[in-house]
């Protein structure tokens, strides 16, 4: 069967990309360099659009790379390179009792492991679904969701001259 | 493809970045882990529009990445404010407001 075959690769493609994002995301969370972080949080977001891509979202997975890779990093960055002297290893980024986060990560995933587990058990993606189109999403932006849209650039740009503003010498 | 694998990798995401959030203490590291946290939120939301068969998963999805984006902004704008008043970016010597 053709459609079983593109099904075993799909479920492939999503263990290898899924495993980096873990392995991506703890880096992130347990490096001791600051730009070392933004480089592995580099791998999780290339790895969600990678994600967005196998669920058939080509737009959303293109605009992940322009906005995050491309504008959000480099943000980053900067604000790294602005607020440190020095660019490596550096002792002193963790709380004193970090230990605290260990459980509370873990309850929390157990109990969205359960939760997710007795909500959606075995239920399967729709096989014979279309990739969705960018008219389709635009259809949907400027169509019944346009109002939040409207907010969304007020939003744009009380942030934009915010951050003019906050970073402003004066 | 099940639907629970997108939904356990978000969760797990999700819960990687809350640790991150609790654990660190540069604002930079902190602001990073809320990235990784809305990030699961819209594989999420992209999951869910496969499974329903709708677009709408894809424009929150989108909105998510914008206000995403005027968040990285405003926060590292006020992070480059903490360290030109008191040259580091701890988030423990933020204290002034405790009584």
């Amino acid at each position: 069967m053709i459609a079983s075959d593109v099904l075993i690769a799909q479920n492939i493609g999503f263990a290898i990309i899924a495993a980096l994002m873990i392995f991506g995301a703890i880096r992130v969370v347990t490096t001791n360099n600051v730009v070392h972080a933004a480089l592995w949080l580099v791998v999780v977001l290339a790895g969600a659009a990678a994600q967005y891509i196998l669920l058939a979202a080509e737009f959303v997975a293109v605009t992940q790379v322009l906005v995050y890779i491309g504008a959000v990093m480099v943000l980053f960055l900067f604000g790294t390179m602005l607020t440190r002297a020095r660019i490596g290893a550096e002792k002193d980024l963790n709380n004193k009792n970090w230990f605290i986060g260990l459980p509370v990560a873990g309850l929390l995933l157990a109990t969205m492991i359960i939760a997710l587990n007795d909500g959606f058990g075995d239920e399967k993606m729709p096989a014979d679904a279309e990739v969705f189109t960018t008219q389709q999403v635009s259809d949907q932006i400027f169509g019944p969701y346009l109002l939040p849209f409207w907010a969304l650039s007020f939003l744009l740009l009380a942030a934009v001259i915010g951050a003019i503003v906050l970073a402003r010498r004066d | 493809m099940f639907v629970n694998q997108f939904l356990m990798l978000a969760a797990i995401l999700f819960c990687i970045g809350v640790y991150g959030v609790i654990v660190r203490k540069n604002a930079v590291l902190v602001l990073m882990s809320i990235e990784l946290i809305l990030n699961s939120v819209n594989i999420n939301l992209i999951a869910f529009s496969l499974r329903n068969g709708t677009a709408d998963g894809h424009t929150f999805a989108l909105y998510v990445i914008a206000v995403a984006a005027a968040e990285v902004g405003v926060g590292l704008a006020m992070v480059l404010l903490m360290y030109r008043n008191r040259r580091s970016v701890g988030l423990d010597e933020l204290s002034g407001m405790k009584g």
